[in-house]
């Protein structure tokens, strides 16, 4: 891997940048449902003790509590591991923040096999489709400490809610200090003219390196870091099927409702061109180590391989 | 004054019995409808609305405005009744009630009608969001008031108890939830489903004052709102004994009572009943 490890865990550059958008922002508040620890959030309460709510073990209240805050003007920021905050809390996130209209920040840690040891009971593989599937909510998964602070502040100021799912541990680095960044707009990070991958979270590094397999090998790869999956950047999607006529998704999550799903769906409607995708094929987590599980689960640059080389045979066809 | 004089309780009682004929006429245009747990909170409403909470009619989101989360959002057509009575819309808009594109939807829904402060339908989640809005008043010091209206079916779900654990110990004493404690639910009797048992103890164990009254005595619920408002540095709750379908002749003491079906002629006979009871009848 020609990535440089980040110094920084992202969730401390996650908690250390929503620290100083609320030393101008009174109204940024953050909730906790006994991971102050786990998720740094405990800088945020030793900050600003007034302002941070550790609810201890209830994520249903914690939601609906972030809603009520919303709803007398204050900008809450939900954080669990998204095991719990996505699918343990999912009524309330539907009924009491978005079809009521109430913009809480949902921020699930240990997105997909970075729950690690913490095995399939933790594994959230199935967040961003129940949440996708919520009109108005926006569902970004961050790749680096550089976009996560970059996006941050436009997350503080929509007035719809969100979906976080940041992975704790150190990213690799993939962006230079001062990009700029928009939700809702996908980064082309490598350009190709044979197949486009396009990849989220920690499955953009292991695009990145697919794309120098594939061009040893004579092969043109684009690669997009979409992050935001919801709302899809459907411009780039369609450009990249226009232009490379093949598509390979890669993510943390399972093939079905996910980010392969969201841009199929694109691609279907608006320009129909073969689509591979990358990432777990319905099935349980695992406990284990990130590496050991991303081989088990074909979450790595050589499955992007493999995955390119087919959606080319069927392009070439 | 914590205790109604004959003259307010008069004037109290009065309203009531306008709200349950405002939400009769409402359901009556549809013939089907949550009558039996919207019946058994209207005293409560009309305490809250006669008396109790501060609003604006024609600024329902002023900022100075105490707060209503319907937590039991089936009961909404008693609140619309409530607000279209005093002013927040045009009575007429009563009859919209679950039309198609209406403002007045079977569950409550904030984004929808004027006065209705917190949508809520799914049971359990009023508790949160109540004491979320609760909480945010206290952060910033603002001296508005929050009432969450909770039903005893409702007080199965577990989201009740993650909020009453945690509201006993957040200390919100700018806040009082009811329980309407009417002793049934969708399914018939909730001692035969899934009893509460001692409510008021429970509650007072979690750590919240605690008080039982008849929900049917505007007397009894304003004098046990005064004491709550004035137990300082501890979250209220008030449990209203209650009769689901009270004060409608044809669902007041039937099992079955929480969605029913009724006819032109039931309607008619249930608003004459009422009519009849009041003091413009004498």
């Amino acid at each position: 891997m020609r990535f440089e490890l980040d110094s920084t865990a992202m969730k401390d550059a996650y908690i250390d940048a929503l620290i100083e958008l609320a030393e101008q922002n009174p109204n940024i508040v953050v909730l906790d449902a006994d991971l102050m620890n786990s998720n740094s959030t405990v800088k945020f309460m030793k900050r600003f003790p007034g302002r941070a709510i550790n609810v201890g073990v209830q994520e249903a209240n914690m939601l609906g509590v972030a809603a009520g805050l919303a709803a007398v003007g204050k900008i809450p920021f939900t954080h669990t591991f998204a095991c719990f905050n996505a699918r343990r809390a999912l009524d309330q996130i539907y009924m009491s923040v978005a079809y009521a209209k109430l913009p809480v920040r949902i921020v699930g840690t240990d997105p997909g096999v970075t729950a690690a040891y913490n095995g399939g009971t933790h594994m959230p593989l199935e967040d961003v489709g129940f949440l996708r599937g919520i009109p108005t909510m926006t569902v970004i998964e961050p790749v680096d400490n550089e976009m996560l602070r970059g996006i941050l502040p436009q997350v503080v100021e929509m007035d719809t809610p969100v979906y976080l799912r940041i992975n704790r541990k150190q990213p690799v680095k993939v962006y230079k200090p001062g990009t700029e960044f928009q939700i809702g707009c996908g980064h082309v990070l490598c350009d190709g003219t044979d197949v486009t991958i396009i990849a989220t979270g920690i499955l953009v590094p292991e695009a990145l390196e697919a794309a120098e397999i594939l061009a040893g090998e004579g092969i043109s790869a684009r690669v997009v870091n979409i992050f935001t999956i919801k709302p899809m950047d459907e411009e780039l999607v369609i450009r990249a099927a226009v232009e490379t006529g093949a598509i390979v998704t890669a993510e943390n999550h399972n093939v079905i409702n996910g980010l392969g799903s969201a841009v199929a769906e694109v691609v279907v409607q608006h320009f129909p061109v073969p689509v591979e995708r990358v990432g777990v094929q319905d099935l349980f987590g695992e406990v284990g180590s990130v590496e050991y599980l991303q081989q088990r689960f074909g979450l790595t640059s050589a499955a992007i391989v493999e995955k390119a080389k087919a959606v080319l045979a069927r392009k070439n066809s | 004054m914590l205790v109604l004089d004959r003259e307010e309780r008069e004037r109290l009682e009065e309203f009531a019995r306008q709200i349950r004929i405002a939400t009769l006429e409402e359901l009556g245009h549809l013939g089907f409808g949550h009558i039996g747990g919207a019946m058994s909170i209207v005293d409560l409403l009309a305490v809250l609305y006669g008396k109790v909470m501060r609003y604006k009619p024609d600024d329902p989101r002023w900022e100075g405005r105490d707060w209503l989360v319907l937590s039991k959002g089936h009961a909404g057509p008693a609140l619309y009744a409530t607000l279209a009575l005093k002013g927040f819309f045009p009575y007429e808009m009563l009859k919209t009630l679950n039309q198609g594109g209406t403002n007045l939807p079977s569950h409550a829904d904030r984004n929808k009608t004027p006065g209705v402060d917190m949508t809520t339908g799914s049971l359990g989640q009023g508790m949160s969001t109540g004491l979320g809005v609760a909480l945010g008043l206290k952060m910033d010091g603002r001296p508005n008031r929050v009432y969450i209206i909770l039903g005893d079916g409702e007080c199965q779900e577990g989201q009740i108890w993650e909020g009453v654990l945690f509201g006993g110990n957040a200390k919100l004493d700018n806040l009082i939830v009811f329980v309407d404690y009417n002793k049934q639910q969708l399914d018939g009797y909730v001692d035969n489903i899934n009893p509460l048992g001692d409510l008021r103890a429970k509650w007072e164990q979690f750590g919240w004052f605690a008080q039982e009254v008849d929900g049917h005595d505007v007397g009894q619920i304003y004098e046990a709102i005064c004491r709550a408002q004035a137990a300082e540095g501890q979250s209220s709750v008030i449990i209203l004994h209650t009769i689901k379908g009270k004060g409608c002749t044809f669902a007041e003491g039937v099992e079955l009572n929480h969605h029913m079906r009724f006819t032109k002629e039931q309607i008619e006979e249930a608003i004459a009943a009422l009519k009849g009871a009041g003091r413009d009848a004498v």
